[in-house]
């Protein structure tokens, strides 16, 4: 009795969770391509973890709080490794409704993935679209501050060429005038006669001649 | 003009070689031995060769980027533009730099002179003795002027767009590594989702393009900002003229070798870079009968040379006048070739990885379709096992292989792959930077030599500008330099910002296509004949025997008088038959086109196809219209004269 009891069980198990049925979704892991060397074998234990995490998921669904593992049901596991699974209710009757099993799995998504140390691309829920984080914008784009600092330092530079370019149009044009005034100057004060500058006898000093001598030294001492 | 077809770029090397010997060399070596010998800037050389050649190729001259222009880096980055498929179109001069041959810059200011434009050849032609005269360089500066003008506008809009790209390597990830979400953040948007992240990246938020040419869209502001940066750093280069020029180009000239040289190293060491070498370098014979590849590489070659600009004439004109010119031509050519190489085997060598990478992610992908399908365990089937696999599937059991969306992935398919225009840089390199580990530093070592490459270029574009504004004395003599040239740049910069609007890309391909090629060959034409018929092959064989101590050889002598004028009359009227013949058209970046992301085919509607007729010709107009108006004004002034001195004769005569 016990024995047919169990095999109706089963049977009705059996019958809830099928490739395609309804509410069912198809789960694929790829193990080897996200972990490489460090991919663990997919085996029984790893299967209730799932159920495990399937039951959490449902639990944190408002009138869904008495979710247990048992009511998580695995079917047609591949070595792929890919398997259908249902939710069904307390009295496992028939299955919940794909809608909400679908809400609660994008709820909790991130956890799942971490449960297997996997993301969304190698923990595929078929027919569950996961929802994709936005890349990390920075508040002022990053192009706009080198942008600033490229346009600030040759604005800068150009400013500092116009402005030496000005000073040195400047000292050109004064330059010439203050050459002249000197050579003026020059020309006023000394009168130059056969290459020889003559001094006018206002100058102090004088030359002395030495082809003359001095009355005192033209006798020698005794 | 309509894309070339695809070639690989082994075959197009033979072309380019042939084009090389038979007609850049012969014009390269006559340029620097004309200007060697007279000893003037360009207006003085051509209206002593002959009064009626006053000053027809230095209309060219203003033409060239920098008349220095080098090779290397237009060969470059028209490579990157046409993808490793050698001529996609037609090279435009966008690309130049220094000249290798560059011997120094002074304050003579080369390229001010050689404003001698194309008005000067049939006023000298009409009054002999006249060439040089006020007139002379009037039209000599509107040739220039206008050439000049018509490439900086468009020329320093790429320069906008590689700056653009340059401050957003500044990070990690790189924008264009990943698309942005969609509205409810369960996928990614729908365009970046059919095209790529970089395409995306580039018409979307880049250009911001719209599908049409006649659908103009609204200012970039990114692009209008980057654009105003650009002008900056040039005004700055440029602004005492050659003094500041001279000492910016020591950087941006060696700079792009040394980066060049790192991107070699690199590239070789990647894998799949050999194969992709290997196979980008076989010639396949096939291609050469097609006339279209021949005719690429006849226009490549005068760009990579920067034949007919004047600018060689300028420079060979501060030789001694003892130096071996013929020597000179030949190293120079050389080298210059065998810097574009070595930029090829560069970029080449990157993209062969990038092939090899995408190969191995189609590999990939169909090997998850199977995985997926036949539950196989993960990771079972690598790349090398695909085959086999997917031929025993397939004997056993078709129909389920069949439903698969599985691609046909092989290896050649992606190195036959390259966009066109000038988003292939943009595009495919970046794309190929992204698999690069350490990726936002070679992005930002790219775009910086990209930037200083460029930025080589607009130092002679801005000079052929501003030097015959100088010469011809539009502004007072106390009008500071900086601040004309300030005027220019912003000049420049108001018009230039018709090209950060969102059709800007396609209106650039308009202005790159057509404003330079045309005239650059009819000046090129008029020089060879001048030298060779009007100056007279035994007195410039004479002129040669003094200055190298032998007289030109046989090979010289031929491809002067008969290849090279043949060659380019032959690419002349091919360049306007095709011109005439096939109705003008581009690709446009269509979001509701049926085959997205293919670009869409579409033809230019009447009054752009104006636009591009009137850009081909414009600069060679002012050679008749100036000419009409000296005629006009001569003969006036004849009559005058005339009158004046002989009263009684004119009376007699009357009655």
């Amino acid at each position: 009795m016990l024995c047919l009891l169990f095999f109706l069980v089963t049977a009705i198990h059996a019958e809830l969770c099928q490739p395609d049925a309804e509410n069912a979704f198809k789960v694929r892991l790829s193990i080897r391509t996200a972990l490489g060397d460090k991919a663990y074998a997919w085996d029984t234990n790893e299967e209730y973890l799932f159920k495990a995490m399937v039951a959490f998921s449902m639990r944190k669904v408002p009138n869904r709080e008495t979710t247990e593992i048992s009511h998580v049901l695995l079917c047609n596991v591949t070595q792929r490794v890919s398997f259908w699974f249902v939710v069904t209710d307390p009295s496992k009757n028939y299955t919940l409704p794909a809608v909400e099993i679908q809400s609660a799995i994008r709820m909790n998504r991130n956890r799942i993935n971490n449960a297997f140390f996997l993301n969304d691309q190698t923990l595929e829920f078929l027919k569950i679209p996961s929802t994709l984080a936005p890349p990390t914008d920075p508040s002022v784009p990053i192009w706009i501050i080198i942008f600033s600092v490229i346009f600030c330092i040759v604005i800068v530079a150009v400013m500092l060429l116009i402005l030496s370019g000005i000073r040195q149009r400047r000292r050109k044009s004064k330059g010439p005038s203050e050459v002249d005034d000197t050579e003026d100057k020059c020309e006023n004060m000394i009168t130059i006669e056969n290459g020889i500058p003559c001094d006018p006898l206002t100058t102090k000093g004088g030359h002395i001649n030495d082809a003359f001598m001095t009355e005192d030294e033209r006798l020698t001492p005794l | 003009m309509k894309p070339a077809p695809k070639v690989s770029q082994g075959a197009f090397l033979i072309p380019y070689l042939i084009a090389l010997v038979l007609e850049g060399i012969p014009i390269f070596y006559i340029e620097l031995a004309i200007g060697q010998r007279l000893r003037r800037g360009s207006i003085g050389v051509w209206t002593a060769i002959s009064p009626y050649l006053g000053g027809a190729p230095q209309g060219a001259a203003a033409l060239s980027a920098g008349s220095a222009g080098k090779p290397v880096e237009r060969q470059m980055l028209a490579q990157l533009r046409e993808g490793p498929h050698g001529h996609e179109h037609d090279a435009p001069p966008s690309v130049q730099g220094p000249h290798v041959g560059w011997r120094g810059t002074s304050s003579r200011r080369p390229w001010g002179r050689q404003g001698a434009g194309v008005g000067c050849w049939v006023s000298g032609a009409l009054w002999p003795g006249s060439g040089g005269g006020a007139e002379c360089r009037l039209s000599a500066g509107l040739g220039c002027l206008t050439v000049s003008f018509l490439v900086s506008l468009y020329y320093n809009t790429v320069l906008t767009w590689v700056l653009w790209y340059l401050l957003n390597s500044f990070q990690y990830p790189l924008p264009w590594s990943s698309c942005p979400l969609d509205l409810n953040r369960t996928g990614f948007e729908a365009e970046c989702q059919a095209s790529s992240t970089v395409s995306y990246f580039w018409y979307r938020q880049t250009l911001n393009i719209t599908a049409d040419i006649s659908d103009n869209g609204s200012i970039q502001w990114r692009l209008l900002a980057c654009l105003a940066a650009s002008w900056a750093v040039v005004y700055l280069c440029v602004i005492r003229g050659i003094e500041s020029t001279g000492k910016a180009i020591y950087f941006t000239a060696l700079f792009p070798y040394l980066v060049l040289t790192i991107f070699l190293i690199r590239g070789l060491t990647l894998p799949g870079a050999v194969k992709g070498l290997i196979y980008l370098f076989t010639p396949d014979v096939q291609v050469l009968q097609n006339p279209r590849v021949w005719l690429d590489a006849a226009t490549q070659i005068f760009f990579s040379l920067s034949l007919a600009l004047g600018g060689h004439i300028a420079f060979a004109s501060y030789n001694p006048p003892r130096n071996n010119c013929e020597k000179d031509t030949v190293t120079i050519a050389l080298v210059n070739s065998m810097t574009s190489l070595y930029a090829s085997i560069a970029v080449f060598s990157v993209l062969g990885f990038k092939a090899a990478n995408d190969h191995g992610r189609c590999l990939d992908r169909n090997a998850l379709h199977l995985i997926n399908e036949f539950d196989f365990p993960d990771q079972s089937i690598s790349r090398g096992d695909y085959a086999a696999v997917l031929a025993h599937l397939n004997a056993t059991q078709p129909e389920r292989v069949a439903r698969l969306p599985l691609e046909a992935c092989r290896l050649e398919d992606f190195l036959d792959k390259s966009a066109s225009g000038t988003g292939l840089a943009f595009i495919v390199f970046t794309e190929a930077i992204l698999h690069m580990p350490g990726a936002p530093g070679w992005a930002v070592l790219f775009f910086s030599m990209l930037f200083t490459l460029g930025l080589s270029s607009m130092f002679g574009n801005m000079e052929s500008i501003i030097t015959p504004l100088l010469d011809m004395g539009v502004t007072h003599r106390f009008f500071p330099k900086e601040a004309l040239t300030g005027l220019v740049c912003l000049l420049c910069f108001l018009l230039a910002i018709c090209f950060t609007l969102q059709s800007g890309n396609y209106w650039l391909e308009v202005f790159d296509s057509y404003a330079a090629p045309l005239n650059l060959i009819i000046f090129a034409f008029l020089e060879v004949v001048g030298v060779t018929y009007v100056y007279g092959m035994h007195r410039f064989g004479d002129d040669i025997a003094g200055m190298t101590g032998r007289r030109p050889g046989l090979f010289w002598r031929v491809t002067w008088k008969v290849v090279s004028p043949l060659l380019l009359l032959s690419i002349f009227v091919a360049y306007v038959a095709v011109l005439a013949w096939t109705p003008l058209s581009y690709r446009a970046w269509d979001t509701q086109y049926a085959r997205f992301p293919s670009r869409q085919e579409k033809s230019y509607p009447g009054w752009v196809q104006a636009t591009c007729v009137l850009l081909c010709f414009l600069p060679s107009l002012w050679v008749p219209a100036v000419a009409l108006g000296q005629l006009l004004a001569k003969r006036r002034w004849k009559q005058d004269t005339w009158q004046d001195r002989c009263p009684k004769l004119q009376d007699r005569g009357a009655s």
